[in-house]
């Protein structure tokens, strides 16, 4: 009875390289579906356990990625069931293709936590440790949620709503009429539906294309590293970039001449302006000059200064510092490896605020640095700006369940069957978009009947 | 004083349509039974509809039948009129109605309870329960008579603290100026029972003589007439039905209502009750829904021994002589003479989240609960509760399991798991939009739903459940048949198809392909299926709804198989929510108030969110 499930993995170290995760009874009929080897011609359910193959991810004809595959039977495995882990690309949209070859295959997208729990009811995870597993299913979820929420406010939640809303009164109107129908009449209504369930679907359609091309993914929260040269921006840069294993994609600006690179910090999404190519200079401010960092600083949501905790405060360091007044930033003093007892009084004094100390060779003090920004996120002191974003496949997924939902009313409508049915998928259809903006159905539909039609005797 | 009595195995308080339907399973199980009611002629009384069933609530009827319950035999014998309501509709939502004579089934009613074996029915007013160590041990009546027991069933429908209400005046009587039971409310509060204060209401009833039908619409009831109870034969069922009468409100009626609505109790605060929205009083649909031009009424009879028409749409509490002026305001109703006046009635109820879906109280064991006290609303509601509570209370004494009946079995078990797990804020009334699974819940297949829980509970003779297994086994062989029956394009089949308005075949077809087609139904392919058994209506009708729906109803049983694996969950009873720092807080304090039985209600329960039940399931798997 349980299904299979597939995500992107967070697990392993960094290098750039994604890793999707399949787990459950059918993982490996699927992926000798999608997969192709590249020596030898055996499928990957003819695999021993515990071995890695090298091939392509297909779709059909068209090659996805270059990848290996780690296949792992049941029952020693993470999550105790069949298990086939796709090392693929990361860092970009291959990693979201990989996975949506995926689950194209009628594999589920996992639920925040969801590995783990199996993991867990399965007996591979101490009896002792349960209390630990069920705090990271809710921090999990809860992270999820809020993180889709936060990403939906604009126009889509907007058009989500509005869609939702139009879905449950067409149901409430045919749910009137069928429990009072001496009342309530549903001549008629079936041309009227047909005509708003397509201009319902079209309007899904378009809300999954713009998904899909990216165009709503327009940008995480504005993120600027500034600080004087050779302070180790290149280094912090690069070390996001290799935490931004779960959802990352490059995309070139259209209407700036930036390239922003959106990296996942604790599940948060951030776009880090890269002005004229903070990664090819180290020398930012003498390159374009105080007044294109001010204009960086400016159009930034969060700026992250950093600090040489070898060298002394200067006056360009001040100059600079002043750009960062009233705007949300966390003051970082690097290179702490390089001296003994690193002091940030003088930098906090100057600034007011908490400063962080890191090595970003060293990697030491991150923690300290994801912690701060994730709880800016939810102080929502940082929020993502309100165009159009649909993020994470769930939410993609949910709208193309609604959106088939709506098809199968269609076919119902076709096929000539009687009112009752249309409901049946109607409410399918709610409950898909309810799960985007984290709504439930509860008793929405009674609530509805009775507000907006005179029922009774 | 008081004095001890005789002891009886389960007591009824109260015999309404929740109470009979208790006290007879619990004495067809062979309990010494008694059933008290605060008049032994108002057994069965329907004071306020003149009909049973309905959308939704005939299905409950129907249900209440299959498991060995009265209420479907009993408005066979007694109905005057009677209709397939949604017959446009896909048979889901087909459901019948029937208007009853309100004196004759409360009278049949009374016939059948009276001569039952081991029941004993007593006039008195329950005034107390008494219990020993959280368990029920018997009831003590207003004037001290004490009955020891091992189990007792409330079921005091609209009775306890109960007020009726119009305009200024406030009657402390029951419906009907019964006498209210004034007493039980204080004993329960001691016990530590949570009360909540519903109201309902009732429209007026006007002599017949006094309506001009002439200008009103006449409706009928179905020519061929489906009975309610599967024992019942349709052939010697039908009978000369009386017709009911629809009229409507007009803007004079509206203006009447609106320039009087600072007198009713309603609006003027007087009445602290809360109503169902289902049932909204005149005077509320006018001021809700202020654009309507019009509301439709139905007057209907109350019986054959009476002149009383039930005026249903124009429920009220507004005072006399606004009453006397609406009325007379619509049409054919100008000189309309009332006999009873509308009015609304409080009531005190219980929070059902008290109860276990068995209907046991948490609190108290040994006692259950069926009916309005329960937080309900309607005839069908409170019998399938009653019916319910009488097996399960019966089953305690067995030591057996209770039977519970889930969401995706029977509409009782949607208005159980939603009255024991949702917050209700108003009368509960059953709905078709209730029912998630309502393709396979329908009222045509309540016997083959539920009738094997009704013999092995013991409500259901052998004969009776051969007789189903029997009709199991031909649905299961013609569809089979059906199947596997190919017919070809021969000039019959093609000149049939045709004239049936239907596609030629352009290859060879089955019989269930045929049947899937919306214009063709089984009947009318008799003449081309050649090897057709002779089949009894009800097997055939299976037949085609199986097959015609079959995509529907196989995603249906597939949501169905996810909808069991959590309900198959359980939850043991002593389980400390406390001690899983994980759920939210807002989920704890509802798992606790609420102590669902498994994991599928806790996921019912309103601010219980999909993570707090994974919280829960890796708990439960510690």
């Amino acid at each position: 009875m349980v299904d299979t499930i597939a995500a992107i993995s967070t697990g392993l170290s960094n290098s750039g390289i994604s890793i999707i995760r399949v787990s459950g009874p059918e993982t490996f009929q699927v992926m000798d579906r999608i997969f192709r080897g590249k020596k030898s011609g055996k499928k990957i359910s003819e695999q021993k356990t515990h071995t890695i193959h090298y091939g392509f991810i297909t779709d059909g004809e068209e090659i996805v990625d270059e990848v290996l595959v780690s296949v792992m039977r049941a029952p020693h495995t993470y999550t105790a069931e069949d298990v086939a882990e796709i090392n693929c690309h990361g860092g970009s949209l291959v990693t979201k293709k990989v996975l949506k070859t995926v689950l194209k295959q009628g594999v589920r997208l996992a639920e925040a936590g969801e590995f783990t729990k199996r993991a867990f009811l399965n007996g591979r995870i101490d009896l002792s440790k349960a209390e630990a597993v069920m705090e990271v299913i809710r921090a999990k979820s809860d992270l999820a949620l809020k993180n889709s929420m936060a990403q939906l406010q604009g126009n889509v939640l907007k058009e989500i709503s509005e869609l939702r809303e139009k879905m449950i009164h067409h149901t409430a109107f045919i749910e009137a009429a069928l429990d009072d129908p001496e009342h309530i009449s549903l001549d008629g209504f079936t041309n009227e539906l047909k005509t708003s369930i397509i201009e319902i679907r079209e309007r899904l359609f378009r809300l999954i294309s713009s998904a899909e091309n990216g165009r709503m993914l327009k940008e995480g929260i504005r993120t600027v590293i500034l600080g004087r040269p050779n302070v180790g921006k290149s280094s912090l840069l690069n070390l996001f970039a290799g935490e931004e294993r779960a959802i990352v994609t490059d995309i070139a600006g259209t209407t700036r001449d930036t390239i922003e690179e959106l990296v996942t910090v604790r599940g948060i999404a951030l776009s880090l302006i890269d002005t004229a190519g903070i990664r090819s200079t180290e020398d930012m401010v003498e390159k374009i000059g105080v007044e294109k960092a001010k204009k960086a600083a400016e159009e930034a949501d969060l700026i992250l200064y950093i600090a040489d905790a070898t060298a002394e405060i200067t006056e360009e360091e001040k100059e600079l510092l002043s750009l960062i007044v009233n705007k949300k930033a966390i003051i970082l003093l690097n290179k702490i490896d390089l001296c003994d007892i690193p002091d940030p009084s003088a930098l906090e004094k100057l600034t007011k605020q908490k400063v962080l100390c890191i090595s970003a060779k060293k990697e030491e003090g991150l923690d300290a640095l994801y912690d701060t920004i994730e709880a800016m996120f939810f102080r929502k002191e940082l929020s993502y700006n309100e165009d159009l974003y649909i993020t994470g496949e769930r939410q993609k997924q949910s709208l193309q369940n609604a959106y088939d939902a709506m098809g199968k009313v269609l076919e119902s409508i076709e096929a000539d069957m009687p009112e009752d049915f249309y409901s049946i998928d109607l409410m399918q259809g709610y409950e898909s978009l309810g799960e985007i903006t984290g709504e439930s159905v509860d008793e929405d539909l009674v609530n509805t009947i009775f507000r907006e039609f005179c029922m009774g005797k | 004083m008081d004095q001890v009595y005789e002891s009886y195995d389960i007591a009824v308080v109260g015999a309404g349509h929740a109470g009979c339907e208790a006290a007879l399973a619990c004495a067809r199980l062979s309990f010494h039974t008694v059933l008290f009611t605060v008049s032994t002629d108002s057994i069965a009384l329907m004071p306020c509809n003149p009909n049973i069933g309905g959308t939704s609530k005939g299905h409950l009827v129907r249900e209440i039948d299959a498991l060995g319950g009265e209420m479907g035999k009993n408005i066979d014998k007694t109905y005057i009129q009677s209709k397939m309501l949604n017959k446009s509709k896909g048979p889901a939502v087909h459901s019948l109605r029937a208007q009853a004579d309100k004196q004759d089934y409360s009278r049949e009613m009374r016939r059948v309870l009276e001569n039952t074996e081991n029941l004993v029915i007593k006039q008195a007013e329950v005034a107390e329960i008494i219990t020993e160590n959280n368990c029920i041990t018997g009831v003590k009546t207003a004037s001290g008579a004490i009955y020891p027991c091992r189990a007792a069933i409330l079921c005091t429908g609209t009775y306890l603290k109960a007020r009726c209400i119009y305009g200024e005046v406030s009657n402390y009587t029951g419906p009907n100026g019964l006498p209210a039971a004034n007493h039980l409310t204080d004993s329960l509060i001691a016990h530590g029972i949570e009360m909540y204060r519903f109201k309902t209401g009732t429209p007026a009833r006007i002599d017949k003589r006094s309506i001009d039908f002439s200008v009103m619409e006449e409706q009928f009831g179905d020519e061929k007439v489906v009975p309610f109870s599967f024992t019942t034969d349709p052939d010697s069922f039908t009978k000369p039905q009386v017709s009911c009468w629809l009229a409507y409100t007009n803007e004079e009626t509206h203006d009447i209502i609106k320039k009087n609505i600072d007198r009713s109790p309603l609006y003027s605060g007087v009445i602290h009750g809360t109503g169902p929205r289902y049932c909204p009083s005149i005077e509320d649909k006018v001021m809700k829904f202020a654009d309507k031009e019009r509301h439709q009424i139905f007057i209907e009879p109350e019986g054959n021994y009476t002149n009383e028409m039930y005026i249903a749409g124009m429920s009220s509490s507004l005072p006399e002589d606004v009453q006397v002026a609406m009325y007379r305001s619509v049409k054919g109703m100008e000189h309309a003479q009332i006999v009873r006046n509308a009015y609304a009635i409080e009531y005190d109820c219980i929070n059902p989240m008290q109860l276990k879906a068995s209907l046991e109280f948490k609190k108290i064991s040994g006692l259950f609960s069926g009916g309005q006290f329960n937080g309900s609303s309607g005839y069908e509601e409170a019998a399938a509760q009653g019916l319910i509570a009488g097996i399960n209370a019966a089953r305690k004494l067995q030591g057996k399991e209770p039977l519970i009946l889930d969401r995706s079995e029977a509409y009782i078990g949607v208005l159980i798991d939603d009255l024991v797990t949702k917050e209700t804020h108003e009368p509960y009334r059953m709905m078709t939009s209730r029912a998630e699974y309502r393709l396979i819940l329908r009222q045509d297949n309540a016997d083959l739903r539920l009738t094997k829980y009704g013999y092995e509970v013991g409500l259901i003779s052998e004969e009776r459940y051969q007789k189903l297994l029997k009709k199991q086994e031909q649905i299961a062989a013609e569809m089979i048949r059906a199947k596997e029956q190919t017919i070809g394009g021969t000039e019959q089949v093609q000149e049939l198809l045709t004239a049936l308005g239907s596609t030629p075949l352009k290859s060879g077809s089955t019989l269930a392909e045929l049947i899937t087609r919306p214009e063709l139904t089984y009947d009318m392919l008799a003449p081309i299926d050649k090897n057709r058994p002779d089949l009894p209506s009800d097997v055939t009708e299976q037949v085609e709804i199986e097959l015609k729906y079959e995509g529907y109803i196989r995603r249906q049983m597939s949501q169905v198989a996810q909808f069991k694996k959590m309900e198959h969950k359980r939850i043991p009873a002593d389980i400390d929510y406390d001690a899983i720092p994980s759920i939210r807080i807002e989920a704890r304090q509802k798992l606790k108030q609420v102590r669902p039985e498994n994991v599928g209600q806790a996921s019912r329960i309103s601010g219980v969110s999909p993570a707090d039940i994974s919280v829960l399931l890796v708990y439960l798997g510690r």
